[in-house]
């Protein structure tokens, strides 16, 4: 039997991974590395280790999130309860990044910042990154599930997928020839946005329509 | 012709300072039977004599462990960490470098016999390094031009093209799928700029040898120019005609020019050239510096670039 051929929520909720804990353990890098920034023991370079700690983090739980589906589809692995934990924790790490870019590095000077933005490629992106991610983020609670619509909701939030496309290609944008690091998570991003092409492809309409109308329902329920 | 004669005192004869540092424990004995293998294994840090130059900056100097531990050699990893864990399986000692190309007296020198006739300086420079972070360095080394005039270059003589050691078994960057530049490194300087005093080759910094992190045994040093020109672990030095071809700007021709020289008016493509960060200042909280023109160096070497175009010849 596959996730699919079963109701959702198969596992016995008193098994059931609280969602709580996810936020606590998403966390824990944020914490771990603002309290090492803060001890100076961030190395040499600690603007840039901690940003770069808090907006591969970012891009972790991003990866994460997208993640989720493909589980349940391939392996049966079902953890869509904690998708939208998943997709905040990516978010707020994408704030706390851009934060400590803005303030830290740049200590709020806007006119730098705002240059970055025009004129460096690998921040526009990030910020167009960031900037998906706010409406997701903002309706990532049931309220605004029921507000929109699960069809509309669903629609939206496919947007994820151009944010992750985004903050990939905003790390290998930075780096200096090709290190394999950033090329490791664009290939992930890749792999999982060419499954759901894949998918798409071969027509099978119950991944196009199930999987985001199942996440809705189930946020209602 | 060189005339070789043995050096004073060979390299070998030398106690590496990490040794020296401990010698009541070596006394005791307590080091004693590590020692057999420290001792065939390398020559480690040894101390340096060297006299303090006036072309050094009075600045803070970066920390040693700082300078040693956040390296670009891309010949052990990408990682700033790559070259501190790994380049300790350098052999730098023999060495051999090679001085060739339009010059009268070409030669294979031992690194020592290389050295010998020269006085070892203290520089004190600031390094700027392209990605926008900055150390104070003090270097211990000898004007490269003292180098090339020994070697007498022939009029046609225009550049200086440098060579980096190619040896896979030793340098992990060297091995495997994934290189990202081609080996050897390569570097080059127009003559008149190898020939400027303040361009260096350094065999060491803090009053001792240099780490194979940095660039073991012998390393360029040019400080108004982004820190990758510093080309390190040197085995030839060409004089050459035409300009040489340099490692980054054949991984990327728009990004990185042949000059590269230190401009906060000047933009990478990808990032702004305008501040940067000196490391070791302040922690989380620290200011960006203004970069300065040709790093600081603008009242020595600006002459040597005044009918350039500085945006097209980066």
């Amino acid at each position: 039997m596959t996730a699919l051929d079963k109701p959702f929520g198969a596992i016995a909720p008193r098994r059931r991974f609280p969602k709580l804990a996810v936020y606590v353990v998403g966390f824990a890098p944020a914490a771990w590395t603002i309290y090492l920034g803060l001890s100076d023991r961030l190395g040499p370079e600690p603007v840039r280790t901690l940003e770069q700690h808090l907006g591969l983090w970012a891009l972790r739980f991003l990866l994460a999130s997208l993640a989720v589906t493909p589980l349940r589809q391939i392996v049966g692995l079902d953890v869509l309860r904690h998708r939208r934990a998943l997709g905040l924790l990516a978010f707020y790490y994408a704030m706390l990044h851009l934060l400590a870019y803005v303030g830290l590095d740049h200590r709020f000077d806007w006119r730098v910042v705002w240059t970055d933005i025009f004129r460096r490629p690998y921040v526009t992106v990030g910020m167009a990154s960031f900037a998906i991610l706010v409406p997701l983020a903002a309706t990532s609670n049931n309220a605004m599930i029921r507000l929109l619509g699960g069809k509309t909701w669903s629609r939206l939030h496919r947007l994820v997928y151009f944010a992750v496309i985004a903050a990939a290609l905003h790390f290998v944008l930075i780096v200096k020839s090709w290190p394999p690091e950033p090329l490791i998570y664009a290939g992930v991003a890749a792999v999982l946005l060419g499954y759901r092409l894949a998918r798409r492809l071969s027509g099978d309409r119950t991944a196009r329509n199930m999987a985001p109308m199942s996440r809705a329902s189930e946020h209602r329920a | 012709m060189l005339i070789r004669r043995p050096p004073d005192i060979s390299p070998s004869e030398i106690t590496p300072r990490s040794v020296y540092v401990r010698r009541r424990e070596f006394l005791s004995g307590a080091v004693g039977a590590g020692l057999a293998t420290a001792l065939g294994a390398r020559i480690e840090a040894a101390p340096l004599q060297s006299a303090r130059s006036t072309l050094s900056t009075d600045e803070t100097p970066t920390s040693f462990k700082d300078a040693t531990s956040y390296n670009n050699f891309y010949e052990f990893g990408p990682s700033k960490s790559d070259p501190a864990t790994y380049a300790h399986s350098l052999t730098t000692t023999p060495w051999t470098v090679a001085i060739d190309g339009l010059v009268a007296k070409p030669a294979n020198y031992r690194l020592e016999d290389l050295m010998r006739p020269f006085a070892l300086e203290e520089r004190m420079y600031r390094m700027r390094c392209v990605e926008g972070w900055s150390m104070v360095i003090p270097w211990v080394g000898f004007p490269l031009s003292d180098v090339l005039k020994r070697a007498e270059p022939l009029g046609g003589a225009k550049y200086v093209a440098f060579e980096s050691l190619v040896r896979p078994e030793e340098m992990p960057g060297q091995r495997g799928l994934f290189q990202l530049l081609d080996w050897p490194y390569v570097e080059g300087l127009r003559l008149d700029e190898a020939m400027h005093p303040l361009t260096i080759l350094a065999v060491g910094f803090y009053g001792e040898t240099l780490p194979d992190q940095n660039g073991a045994p012998l390393r360029l040093v040019v400080p108004w120019k982004y820190g990758f020109k510093g080309i390190k672990s040197i085995v030839r030095i060409s004089l050459v005609e035409k300009q040489p071809a340099t490692s980054w700007n054949r991984q990327s021709p728009r990004e990185y020019g042949f000059y590269s020289n230190v401009n906060p008016t000047v933009d990478h493509p990808r990032w702004s050239q305008a501040t940067e960060r000196r490391i070791g200042e302040g922690g989380l909280f620290a200011k960006r510096r203004a970069t300065l023109m040709f790093n600081g160096y603008a009242e020595e070497v600006a002459g040597l670039y005044s009918a350039m175009n500085l945006r097209k010849f980066f």
